[in-house]
């Protein structure tokens, strides 16, 4: 007799229907995988259709609670290149900075939060903080201080409204953006501490073999500008994106699954990341990697936390440095005059690469947009990585089954707005 | 510690139809509250309430939920000593939900005095801008509701925080 097994979690049980991951087995053998999420783009890209180019990031700052600057940087770039703009180097920098506060808040947010209790053998942060509240209120402050530099740069504290095409409605002077100085510093130490503690996890073996893709810039590690690169020799402007990657449908789902063209799924990410620019990172963090023994290229999804705390640690040292060098600009903003046609956009979010594209008319009014978030571009990556830990986990039971699953999707830190947490949970046996 | 700081936090999507019940209900009191009471919205995920009510003796807090009750329904959950059934909650479009952010002060010593949440059964949870009918006629209940507690609370002792 065949004997059926299928693991399931909700993870949006608020969306009818979308169950975040099925897994069916067959006499042991992996059957099907499917992960599902719930796509918030889409209905963004609709809604900008026909509005203003200039109201772009502010539209698209709101599609992620987590992550809003890096919807708006991917948007103004796209929308300046299209213009013909490129920023002065001093507003490029304040929103390098702003985004080294979405970095430290989302990589801390995650570690802490949602990561490290998987390797602790806690089911949450709660159970966490009531044996080591010590260790949970230091990413609690690492989170407040990326959230400090978010709001004073981004102008507040709900969605970074400060962000307009051309740079910013206003600039800090040198004074307010030294109050940040003394928390980054704390919030480096505690980062620092973080790498420490994140690498004595225990690991098992695992790696992935796709390719690895991420923005590359020749003169720092690539956050808020560079070429889409990848370690099997992709070196592509982001107006190529299109040309090189592309969206199918899948025949389980009905969402959409990036890959690259005849090369098929890719990984995004701080994994890839780090692989692909990790001689860009300050000499501290790269330090920190080493006295860790953290080494380059990196393709266990599980040490993605190590990666992420590296990351982390760079953030708040490449904030302080900003800070350092920072002159206020002569102007906030640069005035953009719209032109008709398509503009390409790309950023690093906390999760992984991030594609904007717009179509405007003369006027500036958005006639077409797509936006395409590290999520999706992960999405057959990390249902490959299923397939395979269920593959060679299959003799566990199902709870210990459903649980490595868990963290194997919690590897890839989906994105929160669409992805939450794990839910109610149900399995099948016939 | 200000015994006297209360703060009214209503969490929530607007971009997620129903889930935006928690905003609404804030900006229908920010004017209406007594002086004294700080409104405040939280779009982010919830682990940002922590700071949110930090110093605060008393914090209402606002959310939708989804238990099987009719759209609409508010539900009313004191959270100062106990934890809000994770039931009800559990469905935030957040990473981190209101129920875990609650227990994740209360382990760490951060909690105020007094927790009152107060969920409104959603309907649709859509990506859409928008309350549905029923849950946009709760919104006026809610806020009358979360005013009455209001004007309760204050003419009571003031509570023991749990904070360190």
């Amino acid at each position: 007799m065949t004997e059926r097994r299928t693991i399931q979690t909700d993870y949006l049980a608020r969306v009818e229907g979308e169950g975040a991951m099925t897994v069916r087995l067959e006499d042991g053998r992996v059957e099907h995988v499917e992960l599902r999420i719930f796509e918030p783009p889409r209905f963004f890209e609709a809604l900008l259709r026909g509005r203003s180019f200039l109201e772009a990031p502010d539209i698209t700052a709101r599609i992620c609670g987590i992550c809003p600057v890096a919807y708006q940087t991917a948007a103004v770039n796209a929308l300046e290149s299209l213009c013909g703009v490129e920023v002065p180097e001093p507003i490029h920098l304040l929103r390098r900075l702003l985004y080294c506060g979405e970095w430290i808040e989302s990589h801390a947010l995650h570690i802490y939060m949602l990561h490290a209790p998987d390797f602790l053998g806690y089911a949450g942060a709660v159970e966490l903080a009531q044996d080591a509240p010590k260790i949970v209120e230091r990413g609690l402050a690492l989170k407040r201080t990326g959230n400090e530099v978010m709001t004073l740069i981004g102008g507040r504290e709900i969605h970074p409204i400060n962000v307009r095409v051309g740079g910013f409605y206003r600039a800090p002077s040198r004074r307010e953006l030294r109050a940040l100085v003394e928390p980054l510093e704390r919030a480096r130490e505690a980062a620092l501490e973080t790498v420490r503690w994140t690498a004595g996890f225990e690991f098992p073996e695992r790696e992935v073999e796709c390719e690895l893709v991420a923005l590359s810039h020749p003169d720092d590690y690539a956050i808020e500008r560079g070429r889409i690169h990848s370690d099997a020799g992709l070196d592509i402007s982001p107006a190529e994106y299109d040309e090189h990657f592309e969206e199918e449908h899948v025949e389980h789902s009905t969402a959409l699954h990036s890959r690259l063209r005849e090369r098929g799924t890719y990984l995004c990410g701080p994994l890839a990341r780090f692989s692909l620019n990790h001689d860009k990172l300050s000499p501290l963090a790269l330090e920190a990697a080493n006295e860790v023994g953290l080494k380059a290229p990196c393709r266990d999804p599980f040490r993605s936390i190590v990666v992420r705390s590296v990351e982390l640690l760079y953030a708040c040292d490449e904030a302080l440095r900003l800070i350092d060098v920072y002159e206020p600009p002569d102007v906030p903003s640069v005035p953009v005059e719209p032109v008709a046609g398509t503009g390409y956009g790309v950023s690093e979010a906390p999760r992984g690469l991030i594609y904007h594209r717009y179509r405007l008319d003369a006027e500036g009014t958005i006639l077409d947009a797509k936006i395409v978030p590290p999520t999706s571009q992960n999405q057959g990556a990390i249902e490959d990585d299923l397939r395979s830990v269920v593959g060679r986990y299959a003799h566990l039971g199902d709870d210990e089954l459903r649980g490595l699953c868990e963290q194997t999707i919690r590897n890839y830190d989906p994105c929160i707005s669409c992805a939450t947490h794990f839910l109610s949970l149900t399995v099948e046996r016939s | 510690m200000n015994a006297e700081r209360y703060v009214v936090i209503g969490v929530g999507n607007g971009y997620r139809g129903d889930d935006g019940v928690g905003l609404a209900v804030a900006a229908r009191l920010r004017t209406r509250v007594p002086a004294g009471v700080d409104v405040i919205p939280c779009e982010q995920e919830p682990s940002r309430l922590i700071d949110a009510w930090q110093g605060a003796a008393t914090a209402l807090i606002v959310d939708a939920v989804e238990s099987g009750a009719e759209p609409g329904t508010v539900h009313r959950f004191d959270a100062s000593t106990t934890p809000i059934p994770a039931q009800a909650l559990r469905s935030s479009t957040h990473a981190f939900g209101v129920g875990e952010a609650i227990e994740l002060a209360r382990a760490l010593g951060k909690l105020p005095g007094r927790v009152v949440v107060y969920g409104v059964e959603g309907g649709e949870f859509g990506a859409f801008q928008g309350l549905t009918a029923p849950v946009e006629a709760a919104v006026e209940r809610t806020a009358n509701a979360v005013l009455d507690d209001l004007d309760r609370l204050s003419r009571e002792e003031p509570p023991c925080t749990n904070e360190h």
